[in-house]
């Protein structure tokens, strides 16, 4: 293999559209090429139509664009994106492989990392390129309890991000990028064959893409507040969440559960009430733009990383609020 | 056809450890080892998913494998409490959990192959300690093998995998032909305690303990990953304003209008 160079970034589609957490990954690319001067920018897009993609991706900093239109890829499906992957990374030599830690990714990012030779630095929050031209990951590990950097010390670095970990940055339509169609056969790759799909549909907004949530803890002391806590979702646009311990009790169902063994959400807005806030809580929501906190204990850990707190009996604090909120929102 | 089940296994730091205890060595940039171990949380539910399929298929052997050093026997022999037949500890020196899998990977493929003529490998979806999510999905690469992620269910039918996959809006049924590797999430449903006549039938099995060298690993000949740089308790960049009022329903109405200031909502 020549000698590796630029860095890749594993792409990702959402239908016919490129993912949010993809042009965060070109954003992160091209601020580690301020310290590669002279490397390029290159993805993947692997979809069923990915022309307009493509363009996209160009404006926002790639060079040259790596794709694949082909109708089974209109679905998720890991196994043909890593044989695609690793065609790509045959061809471009990258230094650097950057992708997302979503659902996809999650299942794509090791495989990929595993067959280049190396290992995933996995859900990173900040990246960086050391005087050795290394690639520096920092990430959350131990629930949240500690954060470590590593070096990532193979010939070829593969890092899967955070999601809204890194901004996207403003695309400009003026940039030029080169296509370059691969072919790779797909039926051979898939040896994992969906057989059924089946969706049940949730009420209401989905807790992961709520722009609001409301989570709801052992503080409560039973499953009747929560509905309190319906209330006050509905009033902002928003869907309820809960802390493992309110899980635990059967107070709501599992689906709730916001944490390390739960749901992962990044909310503009998440506000705790009577969660004490165990770093396997604040695995789940510690990347929220805002986290306010209503909880009786002064100690408690969840005020360490909320912006508001008001140290409180929620059953005085929150219908108060809620009053409130009604006037100021009309 | 006895099914035969490897379940990957990981003691951990109970990640339940209030913050306020939680300890980490600067000196050696790594967690004390003996805060609070337990399993895996999501590999008890391995456990759980391959003791079901014992149950449902009437004639499956269930080996747990876990890699590490300074296992606390109590903990790690909870498997066999539950239901599982064997236990196989890969104790060695070079097996200390760190943030780069590779050795990890590759000692659990070797000990796969030892074992021999394995089905079906079953782990947790992620390890609560690194958070990795990648010991599976690499020995899967390093046994040649298909892996299906994320199980809330798991039967083995002619020598086919069927799994039920968790999605964010419901599941996705897959199929894979047998030797095949599954991970398995908390969706499963909860792990079963042991009882009386399991936790006695434990104490009774000893677990079959290999060092690298027993199962042909060369851990020199790997190379690594990553180097750690750093591992530090997380600056709290978030400055905390604590709103306060005449009273707790004074500060509700204060935290609204605060919300409102600040353009929140």
């Amino acid at each position: 293999m020549a000698d590796c160079n630029g860095i890749l970034v594993i792409g990702e589609m959402t239908g016919d559209e490129i993912a949010s957490t993809t042009l965060e990954a070109l954003a992160a690319g091209r601020s580690l090429l301020a310290s590669l001067p002279g490397e390029k920018l290159s993805i993947i897009l692997a979809g069923a139509s990915t022309a307009a993609a493509a363009q996209i991706a160009i404006a926002h900093g790639a060079e040259a664009v790596y794709t694949i239109d082909d109708p089974s890829l209109s679905e998720p499906a890991p196994e043909a994106i890593v044989a695609i992957s690793e065609e790509a990374v045959r061809q471009a030599s990258p230094r650097i492989v950057l992708g997302s830690k979503t659902l996809l990714g999650r299942d794509v990012m090791p495989r990929l990392a595993f067959r280049v030779g190396t290992a995933l630095a996995q859900d990173c929050t900040a990246l960086a390129i050391d005087g050795a031209k290394r690639l520096l990951a920092t990430r959350p590990v131990y629930g949240g309890n500690a954060v470590a950097t590593i070096a990532c010390t193979s010939k070829i670095s593969v890092a899967a991000l955070r999601a809204k970990s890194i901004d996207a940055a403003e695309p400009d339509d003026s940039r030029v990028g080169l296509i370059v169609t691969l072919s790779v056969d797909l039926v051979a790759a898939v040896r994992v064959h969906s057989v059924d799909r089946v969706e049940q549909t949730a009420e209401g907004i989905r807790l992961e893409d709520a722009p609001v949530v409301v989570s709801g803890g052992r503080g409560l002391g039973g499953p009747e507040p929560f509905k309190e806590l319906e209330k006050l979702a509905a009033l902002l646009g928003g869907a309820v969440g809960a802390s493992r311990a309110a899980c635990d009790a059967g107070w709501v169902p599992s689906s709730y559960q916001v944490g390390l063994t739960g749901k992962t959400v990044t909310p503009e807005l998440y506000i705790a009430v009577g969660i004490s806030g165990a770093s396997q809580h604040m695995a789940g929501c510690s990347n929220a733009r805002t986290i306010v906190a209503i909880n009786k204990d002064t100690g408690a850990n969840i005020f360490k990383d909320a912006r508001f707190g008001v140290a409180g009996d929620w059953q005085k604090v929150l219908p108060a609020f809620m009053e409130q909120l009604h006037e100021l929102l009309g | 056809m006895t099914i035969k089940i490897v379940v990957m296994a990981k003691q951990v730091i109970d990640p339940e450890t209030p913050t306020s205890a939680f300890r980490i060595d600067a000196n050696i940039a790594s967690v004390p080892a003996n805060q609070s171990p337990v399993i895996n949380g999501f590999d008890e539910q391995a456990i759980e998913a391959a003791i079901r399929l014992k149950e449902t298929s009437g004639d499956a052997h269930v080996t747990v494998v876990s890699v590490g050093s300074g296992f606390a026997l109590d903990v790690i022999k909870k498997p066999l409490a539950m239901g599982a037949d064997e236990l196989v500890l890969l104790d060695d020196p070079a097996f200390s959990s760190g943030i780069d899998p590779t050795v990890t990977i590759a000692a659990l493929a070797a000990a796969i192959a030892k074992i021999g003529d394995v089905d079906v490998v079953l782990a947790g979806r992620q390890a609560s300690d690194w958070d990795n999510a990648q010991v599976p999905i690499g020995v899967a690469e390093a046994l040649g093998w298909p892996i299906a992620t994320v199980a809330k269910k798991v039967d083995v039918h002619d020598r086919t995998i069927r799994v039920e996959c968790v999605l964010p809006d419901g599941h996705e049924v897959v199929e894979a032909a047998l030797p095949a590797v599954v991970t398995v999430s908390n969706e499963l449903g909860t792990p079963r305690y042991p009882n009386m006549r399991g936790i006695m039938a434990a104490r009774r099995v000893q677990p079959t303990v290999w060092s690298a060298q027993d199962i042909g690993l060369d851990i020199a000949a790997l190379s690594t990953a990553f180097e750690l740089i750093s591992l530090d308790k997380p600056q709290s960049a978030v400055e905390t304003e604590m709103i306060t009022g005449d009273d707790d329903a004074d500060a509700g109405r204060k935290l609204a209008q605060r919300l409102r200031d600040e353009r929140i909502i």
